[in-house]
């Protein structure tokens, strides 16, 4: 069971640095705006041969 | 389709084409037709395929220099920030609707040359843009903006939104701070339990090792994720009050303050990390769930601010300068153009003037001002220049006042939450007092189980499903609304909807569009209907008065000479030789030199226009506000629902009369001032009932306040939306009934949850205090609870029917199924 003394600190690292990384995450903004950024995947797609008119 | 492509309003007659993607689109003005080109022209004629619903229409002939002013650096420095070789700006933009706008406002702003870095945040409704100040200036960037339809306020005060981006990101990171902890936490416990479970004794060391590292774990936890309720709990305690976080403290800290001196102590007693770390968790992610309800009012804010504008022309000795309303003084002269919002109260010197008050009286004809007389700040001038004497600014305003009789009617609101504050303080007063006798028995007749089972009763009775059962059936409530196209502002607004049992409703923008169109023509002087529609039509093409636009569908060909506009009266001009004229019926008989004015007929309701040349009267034209397409049937549908309709409107008897018959609304209220509307409401609530009011201009802020709930048009003053707890942003008034229904819907599950709660705590508690419970099934039972509060919860969330209509697509599509 001594490995435990290795693996429970290396897990604890982990977990430490999972939550910086989300600290620096949120700090920067990156939870800020869910939505806009989405869109911006649709950026450089092809029209699609077919456009649905929205305000038919 | 006889809507226009890009702003989505009527033709009204335009023949004006965009061409967009290698198609032929129709447009309603040179406006819209050169956003329209000039989005297409810049390869983004994507935005009209992802954008929800349609954009903004630019205001016709805008004045070109109307930016200039922002390029004096000085006048800039007070809304930007400047760094070396680089200048920030942060804007507000009116008319950014979906994630389409900002997407297309980035992608614009991007391709100038010298911007550093654009971010449009379609949420709150701004953006931030830092450029290069040696290569532009602030006047570009807004000029650039306004070119694509939206208008760019420059944003003064920042400190509201930042406080509640702030409190949006701590929430997160306690949250995740809690969550990762819990999680660690939990692991090592599970290994100790089933060790006890499997009747295994563990090595004293290993045991141990993970208490200290539980600890290690747990501290930053309790300290950090843990703050805002030990905080609050030390707050109420000193203003001796209960709060809810009171004993959730109490637990708290004797559990970790127990398992830290356990700990330190070698394995004698029980550590509680693990329900420590649980209970933190369930607690944070409650509280975040009711901030994010509860931040969807952000960008409101700012909603005064858009009112009046920023900038005045004032009249010096020699010219006339474009100075900041900062700068202006009382006494000082300003002119106020056509289409202008005064930007503050002053004496009218020059000419008379139309002015539309809309805003401030709900009449939504626009109102003929003498010379002499006061003028007010808000309201628009839609006539030509006038030159106005300030005689207050500011705070003095009228609009401030409107603003403050808004505030005050807001203090009317019946204190719900107070209640079950209340309610809860004295539950946990017996919480307490519960704990407190179980201590004492204990002790009594066996003091090694009193901590345990003391700690089990203040965690079992938490009443932390309690306290998640209304935010988590909210949530999932506000995502149901939200793809019925309403926006919930206020969280407390739902429970008041479902027992709403009154709905009044303003008519201008509510029940009806807001604006005029030709309901009735009689002609009388030989020449028919549409002859006379079309010579009416064709005085009128030079006029900007309301009235005129709506006869703009009947225009056709044909030349106007001599066309002589007279103020607030009408329009005179000769077609084909004969001279006409159209306006008021005083002013059309005194080209007949007829004294007596014969009076309309008595069938015409709403705004009465004649026509009439040298000899005769030719014609009447009854010019009425046409209906919503849904009033009707969701009136019929809200009476169905035990909801009796009313309407309450600032304007004259006939046309609310109108309107009241079309909708099949019994009782109606006319010519009612923004005082007496909020007196009707407070009178109804004072006799038992529950009140919606439904409403969209700044004159109905105050009434909005004081109802049980308030309900704003999406399209409508945005001080309207500040002081309303929903608005329904796809102006379909259809969704009013379906949102009733929900309310209801989310009440009822609320209540599920509340009993749920009820019915775990009260059955815990003695189960707890016989010390049947130890304090980690109390806080397995105590998250479980929660759980299946937060399950309950997701039935009122939108079926999922979302993958043949994609998101953008709904609000687009309410529309249509509407026009």
């Amino acid at each position: 069971m001594s490995i435990l003394f290795v693996l429970i600190p290396l897990s604890l690292a982990l977990v430490v640095f999972a939550g910086w990384g989300f600290f620096w995450a949120v700090n920067t903004g990156q939870f800020d705006d869910l939505e806009s950024p989405g869109w911006d995947a649709l950026r450089d797609d092809a029209p699609p041969a077919e456009k649905p008119n929205l305000d038919g | 389709m006889n809507i226009c492509f890009h702003c989505g309003e009527p033709l009204r007659g335009s023949t004006l084409i965009a061409r967009v993607e290698q198609r032929d689109e129709p447009v309603c003005c040179s406006g819209c037709q050169a956003v329209a080109e000039l989005i297409a022209g810049t390869g983004l004629g994507d935005f009209y395929r992802y954008r929800d619903g349609s954009s903004v229409r630019p205001s016709e002939g805008t004045q070109t220099d109307k930016w200039r002013v922002y390029a004096d650096p000085q006048f800039a420095a007070q809304f930007t920030q400047t760094a070396p070789g680089q200048t920030s700006v942060t804007l507000l933009i009116e008319g950014l609707r979906c994630s389409a706008c900002s997407w297309l406002i980035d992608q614009v702003l991007r391709r100038h040359a010298g911007i550093h870095d654009v971010s449009v945040n379609a949420a709150t409704g701004r953006a931030s843009v830092i450029w290069d100040s040696t290569k532009l200036n602030l006047a570009d960037v807004m000029r650039t903006i306004a070119q694509l339809g939206y208008v760019p306020h420059p944003v003064t005060d920042e400190t509201v939104t930042r406080a509640l981006r702030q409190e949006r990101r701590d929430n997160l990171k306690r949250l995740a701070v809690a969550g990762f902890g819990m999680m660690q936490v939990m692991m090592f416990a599970v290994a100790v339990y089933s060790a006890q479970l499997a009747n295994e004794v563990m090595e004293p060391s290993l045991l141990n090792y993970f208490r200290f590292v539980s600890l290690l774990v747990a501290t930053p936890v309790m300290f950090y994720a843990g703050a805002p309720i030990l905080l609050s709990a030390w707050n109420s305690l000193r203003s001796r009050s209960i709060g809810m976080d009171v004993p959730v403290s109490i637990a708290l800290v004797l559990a970790y303050g127990a398992s830290v001196w356990n700990t330190f102590n070698g394995a004698v007693g029980e550590v509680y990390f693990d329900s420590v770390t649980m209970f933190i968790f369930f607690l944070t992610l409650g509280r975040f769930v009711q901030m994010s309800v509860r931040q969807h009012t952000a960008g409101v804010t700012d909603a005064l601010a858009r009112q009046l504008p920023s900038i005045a022309h004032r009249i010096d000795a020699d010219r006339i300068e474009d100075v900041p309303v900062t700068s202006l003084r009382v006494g000082d002269l300003i002119q106020v153009r056509r289409g202008e919002v005064l930007p503050a109260d002053g004496q009218l010197l020059d000419t008379e003037a139309h002015i539309d008050e809309a805003m401030l009286t709900g009449e939504s004809l626009p109102v003929r001002h003498q010379v002499g007389q006061r003028v007010v700040a808000g309201t628009i001038n839609v006539d030509g220049p006038i030159s106005i004497r300030i005689t207050a600014l500011g705070g003095d305003t009228a609009l401030s006042h409107i603003v403050a009789l808004m505030q005050r009617a807001q203090t009317y609101k019946p204190a719900l939450a107070r209640n079950a504050d209340a309610a809860a303080g004295k539950f946990l007063g017996y919480v307490l007092i519960g704990a407190g006798l179980t201590c004492a028995a204990w002790l009594a007749i066996n003091p090694a189980q009193a901590f345990a089972a003391t700690l089990a009763v203040l965690v079992v009775a938490c009443p932390c499903a309690f306290a998640i059962a209304m935010p988590a059936a909210l949530a999932a409530a506000t995502a149901s609304l939200g793809r019925h196209g309403i926006l919930l502002t206020d969280p407390d607004a739902l429970e008041s909807l479902a027992k709403v049992d009154h709905i009044v409703f303003d008519k201008t923008g509510t029940l009806t569009r807001g604006e005029l169109h030709v309901s009735k023509c009689l002609s009388m002087g030989g020449l028919n209907d549409s002859r006379c529609l079309q010579i009416a039509a064709l005085l009128e093409r030079a006029s900007e008065h309301p009235l005129a636009r709506a006869f703009v569908p009947y225009l056709d060909q044909g030349t106007v000479d001599d066309l002589r506009t007279v103020a607030g009266r009408g329009v005179e001009g000769r077609i084909d030789g004969r001279l006409y004229r159209i306006g008021t019926p005083a002013f059309v008989a005194e080209l007949r030199q007829e004294q007596q004015q014969s009076s309309s007929p008595a069938e015409l309701i709403g705004s009465v226009i004649a026509l009439g040349d040298e000899k005769r009267a030719l014609a009447w034209f009854e010019l009425t506000d046409s209906l919503r397409p849904a009033a009707a049937s969701a009136v019929n549908q809200l009476r169905s629902l035990n909801i009796e309709p009313q309407i309450l409107s600032g304007d004259a008897h006939g046309a609310v009369q109108a309107v009241a018959q079309q909708c099949g609304i019994a009782e109606s209220f006319a010519r009612r001032t923004a005082k007496e509307k909020l007196a009707h409401v407070l009178n109804l609530q004072k006799n038992g009932k529950r009140v919606a009011v439904i409403g969209d201009g700044v004159n109905d802020a105050p009434v909005l306040g004081a109802a049980n709930v308030s309900i704003a048009m999406g399209r409508g003053a945005a001080l309207a939306h500040a002081s309303a707890g929903l608005v329904l942003v796809s102006d379909n008034l259809a969704a009013l009934p379906e949102a009733v229904l929900l309310a209801r819907r989310t009440l009822r599950i609320a209540k599920q949850n509340l009993l749920w709660a009820a019915i775990y705590n009260l059955g815990s508690i003695p189960l707890a205090a016989l010390g049947f419970i130890p304090p980690w099934l109390a806080a397995l039972g105590m998250s479980l609870s929660s759980v299946a509060v937060v399950l309950n919860s997701t039935r009122l969330l939108p079926r999922a029917t979302r993958k043949t209509t994609p998101p953008a697509m709904t609000s687009a599509h309410l529309r249509e199924t509407t026009a």
